[in-house]
């Protein structure tokens, strides 16, 4: 019986569900969507592998190789806030369910070696912590035989 | 009288996660549950050790899946004690406001599951339409509705703007008219009373003694409220533990219930104590040797977070124990001599979160 104002409201009202997928909402502009590369504009440096919780992007800085998988991502976004060119962008909408497991790899133009003889000390900096990552993704894949 | 035996779980209507319990019962009588557990073990505590102290806050954000945020305030704060870094007063405020938000979710949740326990669909349709109103404010000032990661260790990583505020303090408003709404339905209704009054009953000594948690423990009388001890900016707020005293489904939905709206009072209070000021402090190094103990108050109750660092980035041990956990031995003593129509319905009241117990 108390329920009866709350029924003859909602039956007076419009539905309050939308007719999806003919109807979308509009996505909010935070959202933190489908991950993407915009390849030119990113330096190797490999600071996203290092920070990613789920280990999921490899970065080759010889070939100029940025791969992700995508079925591994989380979607939290660190990488996008901590990358020092701001070339990782987020969509305000969900990648589409996909039918078979891809890899996203990406090719852009490895540094220039004789600006590498430049920036000698931050390289030097830079090539332990990429071992260390390297250490993270063999302990995991230990773990995963165990 | 002969005794039969009768599985439930670990895939059942009313269960959203697995849980089995092994029931003997006599003529529709239980007289005894046996648990089994187990079924979503993912190890996420070994994770600790391959995944550096930044990255276990994600890692910590899924250890359950509705109050992602409460997790990973807690284990940033044990971080932070450990590390002797000062969070700004505004990060505590936000993680405030976020943490309170997880919580009228999560009861909203809650109560619609439980009204579908008993068979009150249009109720259940109701609690989650008026919840889609807080995941959009989520998934507004965040990005994501549930797994909201905004936390790091010292601080928070998201902002909220004065439109933004105002867009929250009028959505909370209509949700709480609308709630309310519910309040006659979910504590008065005769078909509802039926079904939840004197069902499972909990008494105060036993509750007590058998380390019930959170709504389970305070709707047997029991004002115990980890928020209470002023954690980050709850010190600043004004608020008492809801209890109620009967101990039964009535009892801990009621108090959910009141949660609810209690939340939606301490987002206000918090956004009107915002502070202005950073969002996050700087952390440098890694976490020293040592040991720390953090408490936290979760939708389903006292969450407890044990930290061991090493001097390194990873952490010698990370331990959670969570509210449900706590909450399975007081079942246990809830469900000898009820109906077996009710076992489902006492089984939703501890609000049981199994991925979260079994992490
Ligand atoms: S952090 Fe940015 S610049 Fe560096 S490798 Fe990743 S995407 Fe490229
Ligand atoms: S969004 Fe998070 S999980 Fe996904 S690639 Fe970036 S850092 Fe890794």
């Amino acid at each position: 019986m108390l329920f009866t104002p709350t029924v003859i409201k909602n039956l007076l009202k419009k539905p309050a569900t939308r007719l999806y997928p003919f109807t979308v909402r509009e996505p909010f502009p935070n959202y933190r969507g489908e991950l993407y590369i915009d390849i030119d504009a990113c330096i190797f440096c490999g600071t996203c592998a290092r920070k990613c919780p789920s280990q999921c992007i490899e970065v080759d800085k010889e070939q100029g190789l940025w791969s992700c998988d995508p079925h591994a991502c989380v979607y939290c976004g660190i990488c996008r806030d901590t990358c020092p060119t701001k070339c990782l962008h987020m969509k305000d909408v969900h990648r589409k369910p996909m039918t078979e497991r891809i890899m996203m790899v990406e090719k852009g133009e490895p540094p220039k070696p004789k600006k590498k003889a430049a920036e000698a000390a931050p390289k030097a900096e830079a090539e332990p912590k990429a071992d260390d990552a390297d250490k993270g993704e063999s302990k995991k894949a230990d773990a995963k035989k165990k | 009288m002969a005794t039969t035996v009768i599985p439930f779980g670990p895939q059942h209507p009313v269960l959203p996660e697995p849980v089995h319990l092994t029931l003997k019962v006599e003529d529709e009588i239980v007289k005894e549950a046996i648990p089994a557990l187990g079924y979503v073990h993912r190890g996420l505590e070994k994770l600790a050790e391959i995944r550096d102290y930044h990255q276990m806050i994600q890692v910590c954000e899924r250890v359950c899946g509705i109050c992602s945020m409460i997790h990973a305030v807690c284990y940033s704060q044990a971080i932070e004690e450990l590390m002797e870094v000062e969070v700004p007063k505004r990060a505590e405020m936000l993680r405030v406001i976020w943490s309170e938000l997880h919580r009228t979710h999560s009861h909203l949740l809650w109560l619609g599951l439980f009204a579908d326990a008993f068979g009150f669909e249009s109720l259940f349709m109701q609690f989650w339409k008026v919840r889609e109103r807080i995941m959009d404010i989520n998934e507004a000032t965040t990005g994501s509705r549930v797994i909201v990661s905004v936390n790091v260790i010292g601080g928070v990583r998201a902002d909220l703007s004065p439109e933004q505020i105002r867009w929250i303090l009028g959505e909370i408003d209509i949700v709480e008219k609308e709630v309310r709404a519910l309040q006659d339905t979910i504590m008065n209704d005769y078909t509802v009373k039926a079904r939840t009054v004197g069902v499972g009953v909990l008494s105060k000594e036993n509750a007590y003694l058998l380390g019930a948690a959170g709504p389970t423990l305070r709707g047997s009388g029991v004002a115990q409220d980890m928020r209470m001890l002023g954690y980050g900016g709850y010190s600043e707020l004004d608020f008492e533990p809801v209890v109620e005293t009967s101990g039964d489904c009535w009892a801990r939905s009621t108090v959910r219930f009141r949660e609810t709206l209690q939340s939606i009072d301490l987002v206000r209070q918090a956004i009107a104590k915002l502070p202005e000021g950073e969002l996050a402090a700087k952390v440098k190094g890694n976490p020293p040797e040592g040991e720390v103990y953090m408490r936290v108050e979760q939708p389903r109750g006292e969450c407890v977070y044990y930290i061991k660092g090493n001097g390194t980035k990873h952490l010698d041990r990370l331990r959670i124990r969570t509210p449900t956990f706590a909450n399975i031995p007081p079942l246990l003593a809830m469900l000898p001599g009820c109906e077996l129509a009710d076992v489902p319905v006492i089984v939703l009241a501890i609000d049981p979160c199994i991925s979260c117990t079994e992490r």
